[in-house]
């Protein structure tokens, strides 16, 4: 008996480091996400689409695993701005084909097929991925065969890459709307709860510098483990500390749970935020009043007025009738296809090289979010941020927008216009106050 | 230490210790009990949340009765299960981690599949208790309690009834027990439905306080399996002292140092524990008995 005992508590400990192990594959994923494995050296270059072959373009978005929540709705705003090329006539008299399986919110995978993507499929140009450690684990691969990439999730910001355009709103961009928003309306006392992971600290550096560039202060904050879902000790220690308002960059489902529980615990605090709503919709998903006097910096919600944007949700939701919601980074997909396309009709050819160089020459795109341009050195957008605010039945509402520059790469010096760099720039190297 | 810094100790505790026993008691018993290392233990709770928050959403029951209606179905899902595939694989310890390993995929793509990557929320009940500058969720208390009693109710059920008798007697010898007339093919039927209905109460009971979507029962994972280690073979003995000795590490920790250190403190804990107490506490205590024995 006891014999069997033994074996069964043997068995189970392997069991526990299965477990374990997965778990460190998981944290290291976000942690450095440097996953490139380097072969496939055979110094092959990009812009080898010959005539006869048709143009085609890599789509990498998450329809399962973990970010298939943020991931899918990119996924269908892309697919739906290359129907709608095809159906107007194609790029330069050509349909757009697209090579698009599904990455599986597994960054193993994403480097497996960004690599295939680029040799195997030669696609023209390739969008990929949801999270930052999704990017820095395929940008070595991107780089290798100096693909142009474009990357269009809201992000920590810093990147300076030749052919790399992140297009989506970077944490400056974002927090730049919402925390100097907050300060004027509820007072100077700031605490930060994030994720704890390079996105989530960075945020919460640009939180501080923009603080101190407005009289206020970070009196506490918190970084919380991706797998967190229980937040009785996180509100007692705000509670505590009583601030003005909250900014929060939690990020995933366990996290989410931190609304609920904020709400039902009664804390009405109000809460800024760069990463609830616009993307993972929360305002429609969880019960109300979970949200009340949440405020969000974003370039684009499905919500946002205006006949362009509400001619393109009808569009939208007449391709894909199930579809959850139109989210920010959906937004930035459609419209960098478009960006893309215009590119390419301005060189007259699918060569990556000529492609690049005339999105540096700069270009203006009429995306939902507003008429938006290409900053050529930096390879970001001047977005339209606004603050989304959610009263106490989430119904959303918009503040005054702001045309808002990606300066921070030009503080750094970056000009990629000039000079050719593959980095990431951290608010850290630059700034006291982080 | 302001005694309301005390209140949010205590309250932070029963709330880890709420979590940590339900995380693990429906594991335990299919462990401690028979053997079976169920990999997909998370997906029986993810059964018991999406039927309850569907059934509240889309059926319109109150929330009490489609908690019991999550149950319920959890149970029902788990006696099916026991039938179709794991009552192949008593006694076969790593070939029953395989299959409810491949359990637990299918059923998270599944609900992926059929209900799409998240369930609208449903909202906690109850409000909260204030003291000072500072409140507590009261539902979270309330679960708590539910903890205790289900500890409680396990103990009567298998030291105090005929049912936990038989129970106990397949366990520890089934050829005598089936000699005596004990059913064991229906205790094992019985036992595992048990462990299903555990699991399916506390995906029901945590529905409504965190975000319900495919990966929901993943979050209770860890803690299980680390208490059914820490606690060792003995379902009620071992689970509520794991549960009560990581709660109390990891709600200290987090109240002092925040919740990075609070979850990193438990592992540690678990590391620790398992390297002085191969067999678990239940072991432990087993050693000790025995050798008080011994002595007398």
């Amino acid at each position: 008996m006891s014999d069997r005992r033994l074996s069964r508590r043997r068995a189970l400990a392997t069991g526990l480091s299965g477990v374990g192990l997965a778990l460190a594959g998981c944290l290291a994923e976000e942690g450095d996400g440097n996953g490139g494995n380097g072969d496939g050296g055979n110094g092959e270059t990009t812009g080898t689409t010959g005539g006869d072959d048709a143009p085609k373009i890599a789509v990498l978005e998450d329809r399962s695993g973990n970010f298939a929540l943020n991931g899918t709705a990119k996924w269908q705003a892309s697919l739906l701005a290359v129907e709608e090329i095809n159906a107007d006539g194609g790029v330069l008299g050509e349909e757009i084909e697209v090579y698009d399986p599904d990455p599986q919110s597994d960054n193993q995978r994403y480097v497996e097929l960004t690599q295939e993507a680029i040799v195997d499929e030669e696609v023209d140009a390739l969008w990929a991925g949801y999270s930052s450690a999704t990017r820095e684990a395929i940008r070595p691969t991107v780089n290798q065969h100096d693909q142009l990439y474009f990357y269009t999730t809201q992000y920590e910001g810093g990147v300076c890459d030749e052919t790399t355009f992140a297009v989506g709103a970077t944490a400056r961009q974002q927090l730049g709307a919402v925390v100097p928003y907050l300060i004027e309306e509820y007072g100077p006392r700031i605490y930060t709860v994030a994720a704890d992971y390079n996105f989530g600290q960075l945020s919460g550096d640009w939180v501080r510098i923009l603080a101190e560039e407005h009289d206020a202060e970070v009196v506490d904050e918190e970084y919380i483990p991706l797998d967190v879902s229980d937040f009785g000790s996180t509100i007692n220690n705000i509670q505590g500390e009583d601030p003005d308002f909250i900014m929060s960059m939690l990020v995933g489902e366990s996290h989410t749970a931190f609304y609920e529980q904020r709400a039902n615990t009664g804390l009405d605090i109000p809460i800024g935020s760069s990463t609830t709503m616009a993307q993972g919709y929360e305002h429609r998903r969880l019960d109300p009043p979970a949200l009340t006097d949440m405020y969000v910096g974003v370039n684009y919600m499905e919500e946002i007025t205006g006949e362009r944007n509400e001619d393109f949700v009808d569009r939208f939701y007449e391709e894909w009738p199930d579809a959850e919601y139109l989210n920010q980074e959906a937004q930035n997909n459609y419209f960098s296809v478009y960006m893309w396309k215009e590119a390419v009709e301005r060189a007259g050819t699918f060569d990556q090289e000529a492609v690049i160089e005339e999105l540096e020459a700069g270009i203006e795109v009429e995306a939902p979010e507003g008429d938006i341009e290409l900053d050529p050195a930096t390879h970001h957008m001047t977005h339209h941020m606004r603050v989304g605010h959610a009263d106490e039945n989430h119904e959303v509402t918009f503040s005054e927008e702001q045309y808002i520059e990606p300066s921070f790469l030009h503080e750094v010096g970056c000009d990629l216009t000039e000079e050719s760099e593959q980095t990431q720039y951290e608010p850290g190297e630059y700034y006291d106050e982080a | 230490m302001d005694p309301y810094q005390l209140l949010n100790l205590l309250f932070q505790f029963l709330d880890s210790f709420a979590v940590i026993v339900l995380a693990a008691v429906g594991l335990a018993i299919i462990f401690g009990m028979m053997g079976i290392i169920n990999l997909a233990h998370g997906e029986f709770i993810l059964v018991g949340a999406y039927a309850t928050v569907l059934s509240y959403h889309r059926i319109g029951l109150p929330l009490v009765v489609a908690m019991l209606v999550g149950v319920a179905i959890t149970t029902v899902y788990g006696v099916v299960l026991e039938r179709l595939i794991v009552r192949h694989l008593y006694d076969r310890l790593l070939d029953s981690m395989v299959a409810t390993w491949g359990i637990s995929l299918i059923m998270i793509q599944g609900v992926r599949i059929l209900w799409g990557n998240s369930l609208d929320g449903v909202g906690t009940p109850f409000g909260s208790v204030s003291y000072g500058p500072y409140s507590y969720s009261t539902y979270r208390l309330v679960l708590a309690g539910i903890a205790v009693g289900v500890l409680i109710g396990l103990y009567v059920l298998f030291a105090r009834t005929d049912f936990g008798m038989r129970a106990r007697a397949t366990i520890q010898d089934k050829e005598t027990a089936r000699s005596m007339g004990v059913d064991t093919d229906r205790m094992y039927l019985s036992t595992f439905a048990i462990g299903s209905a555990l699991a399916g109460l506390t995906g029901a009971l945590y529905a409504p306080t965190r975000s319900v979507g495919p990966e929901f029962g993943q979050e209770y994972v860890v803690e299980a399996f680390v208490t059914v280690v820490v606690g060792g073979a003995s379902v009620i003995v071992g689970t509520s002292m794991a549960g009560g000795l990581l709660a109390l590490v990891k709600s200290g920790a987090t109240n002092q140092w925040g919740q990075f250190i609070g979850l990193a403190a438990m592992l540690v804990t678990a590391i620790v524990a398992i390297r002085l107490m191969p067999d678990g506490i239940t072991g432990l205590l087993e050693d000790w008995r025995r050798a008080r024995r011994e002595s007398e």
